[in-house]
């Protein structure tokens, strides 16, 4: 994951969190919301957008460890695509139970400035 | 033939059903006639098997053990002994037809005598009965005061209390008879009115007991107590309110809560409509179907079965020709083309029809748009004399209908005779229609709703005025009650009411709170969940 110049790609930042289901929870410790079938005129940071947000994070939790911040477009799931699925269909691939790990690639609008290594 | 006896007995009460003469005296009559035959036929049936004994004989050849006497038994077949029995009934069709010609005699009977006194006698006999049973208090009353006026105690207090109770009493009676039963017979019914005959019959039975009772106590031992005589008579007026009182109930209430819904169908043009009805014995259901009738169905215009062909196009049959020569080949190959030929014939017929009636339905449109619009002009033409200013020519209605009906009289023809209703008008019709619509202030479009739509069949009156002839024709007695499932027919001249029944299914009607409180809402238009 060198830094290169993209080629057509946005970038975004890879995150890895680690499950800890508790109870009922799916145990990642975050709240999203949006979807292709959701109204994306009320997204608070990207008006129109019709991706993956993320809402709420809370703290001491995975992801709240794991850097995820409140904004954050979830681009990728596992390698499952998000920035064109239904509410539903994120849910069900952020929750799938056989995964004990999620890797997430996020965007921000200020991903350039963050510490970790942006990612393609 | 076993089974010809039975289908005689059977074919014998079918035709009593079916018979629709009105005098009751011929049912009794074939009744006993019927009866008769069944007891006869059971008698025969009692010895069917003779034995014939033989006259013993002596065995010449061997003789081992052989009996001497030989019994032959001889059974007469059962279906000799009916073969001669044809009393009434033979076949079911021979019984028929005698039947129809009895019919055919009754309604010619009926025809010449025209409203005979068979029809109204139950009407008649009711109305005898009924003044009789009203006029026998009063006859109780003053046959004392006539009879042995010297020996009576002189009235009281309580006896004229009595007078005046038994005088009010009398007088609601009368109120309530003439309110309820007083009316013009309107239906002529085939089979007796059970209600009304079962109610005269209990009428005849109180009076006469009480006819009995005074005879023997009153009038024999003339007793001087007038208040006993007097209270006796109130007592019969009471009964005699109470029987009015069953009267309402069964002949006018009971049939009031709606337990079946009817189909009616006109075999003719398919035009139905359904229903309520109560309990309901199957005259009297036809008799208030056919009340309902005039007010719905429109009038059955036969001339509208087949929509008006410009260009009558006759697809005539193909013909083959044999183009080989083969003799052999040309049954198959000529039916099978045939069949094809009919079947592109067939698509040509629904192709025809359906643009014959898109080009009926046009024609109907411009002619009447043409006739509504005419009738509009026409209407602006006559004004009321007091909106009127200016020198004006006072007419009356009538010369006002006659001034502006030429106006619209030539699309209004043709309209008409393109919906086949000219029949159904006639030009002094229209005129007294239109200057009804004229005293009364009526725009245009009320005067036209009478010819635009078919109205119900009431609006004809040149047919209401003749006595409408109706048959009811059904295959059970004419006396029970309506059935879910049954279905009758009542035949007019041309065409037939086809009425089926069916029972209004039992409603289940549970309760289920609703809190006011529980209508909350959220609105969702941006889902969050949490992962």
């Amino acid at each position: 994951m060198a830094a290169g110049s993209p080629i057509g790609g946005i970038p975004c930042l890879l995150i890895e969190i680690v499950k800890e289901p508790v109870g009922g929870s799916a145990g990642l410790g975050f709240s999203i919301g949006g979807g292709i079938d959701q109204d994306a005129s009320r997204n608070p940071w990207a008006p129109d957008d019709t991706g993956i947000f993320v809402t709420n994070v809370m703290p001491d939790g995975p992801a709240a460890r794991a850097g995820l911040n409140p904004g954050d477009k979830i681009l990728q799931a596992n390698g499952y695509d998000l920035t064109m699925a239904t509410h539903k269909d994120a849910i069900k691939y952020l929750t799938k139970k056989k995964e004990q790990v999620i890797r997430l690639k996020i965007f921000r609008p200020d991903i350039l400035r963050t510490r970790g290594n942006p990612a393609m | 033939m076993e089974t010809e006896s039975v289908r005689s007995g059977n074919s014998s009460y079918v035709s009593h059903r079916s018979h629709r003469s009105r005098d009751k005296h011929r049912d009794r009559e074939r009744k006993r006639r019927s009866r008769d035959h069944n007891h006869s036929s059971s008698l025969l049936k009692a010895d069917r098997s003779v034995t014939i004994q033989t006259p013993p004989h002596s065995t010449t050849g061997g003789g081992d053990g052989e009996d001497g006497e030989e019994v032959i038994e001889v059974q007469i077949l059962p279906q000799d002994d009916n073969w001669g029995d044809n009393t009434t009934a033979i076949t079911g069709t021979s019984e028929q037809t005698s039947m129809e010609d009895i019919s055919r005699m009754a309604k010619d009977m009926e025809d010449s005598i025209g409203l005979g006194s068979i029809q109204h006698l139950g009407v008649v006999i009711a109305t005898m009965l009924s003044l009789f049973a009203f006029l026998t208090p009063i006859a109780f009353v003053v046959l004392p005061l006539v009879l042995w006026k010297e020996t009576l105690d002189p009235c009281n207090t309580v006896c004229h209390g009595l007078f005046i109770s038994f005088a009010f009493k009398l007088l609601i009676l009368l109120i309530g008879a003439w309110a309820l039963f007083f009316r013009r017979p309107r239906v002529v019914m085939p089979r007796v009115f059970v209600f009304r005959s079962m109610i005269m019959a209990l009428v005849f039975v109180y009076t006469l007991s009480y006819w009995l009772f005074y005879g023997v106590r009153v009038l024999d031992e003339r007793p001087s107590n007038y208040q006993d005589i007097v209270q006796y008579a109130v007592s019969l007026v009471d009964a005699l309110l109470f029987i009015h009182y069953l009267a309402v109930i069964l002949i006018e209430l009971r049939h009031l809560r709606p337990q079946f819904i009817v189909k009616v169908v006109r075999n003719t043009d398919g035009e139905n409509r359904f229903y309520h009805v109560g309990q309901f014995s199957i005259q009297r259901a036809a008799v208030w179907l056919l009340e309902q009738y005039y007010r719905d169905f429109p009038p059955y215009n036969p001339a509208l079965m087949h929509i008006p062909t410009r260009a009558p196009k006759q697809l005539t049959g193909f013909k083959f020709y044999d183009v080989d020569g083969n003799p052999g080949n040309a049954s198959s190959g000529q039916t099978r083309a045939m069949i094809a030929a009919a079947g592109r014939r067939h698509e040509s017929i629904h192709k025809e029809r359906y643009y014959e009636e898109q080009e009926y339905e046009r024609r109907v449109k411009k002619r009447r748009v043409r006739f509504v619009c005419a009738t509009e002009e026409a209407f602006t033409h006559i004004k009321r004399l007091s909106e009127e200013r200016g020198p004006a020519v006072p007419m009356d209605p009538h010369e006002a209908a006659q001034a502006i009906f030429p106006a619209f009289a030539r699309p209004m023809q043709k309209y008409l005779r393109v919906t086949k209703q000219q029949p159904y008008h006639t030009m002094d019709s229209i005129l007294k229609h239109l200057a009804f619509c004229i005293v009364h202030d009526c725009t245009p479009k009320a005067f036209l709703e009478r010819y635009l739509t078919p109205g119900p069949s009431i609006q004809n009156e040149s047919e209401i005025h003749k006595k409408q002839k109706w048959t009811l024709v059904s295959d059970l007695p004419l006396h029970n009650s309506l059935e879910p499932g049954m279905s009758f027919a009542l035949r007019e001249q041309s065409f037939s009411l086809l009425v089926t029944v069916m029972r209004i299914p039992t409603i289940k009607l549970k309760e289920d709170y609703q809190d006011p409180k529980s209508n909350k809402f959220v609105l969702r238009l941006q889902s969050e969940t949490s992962v």
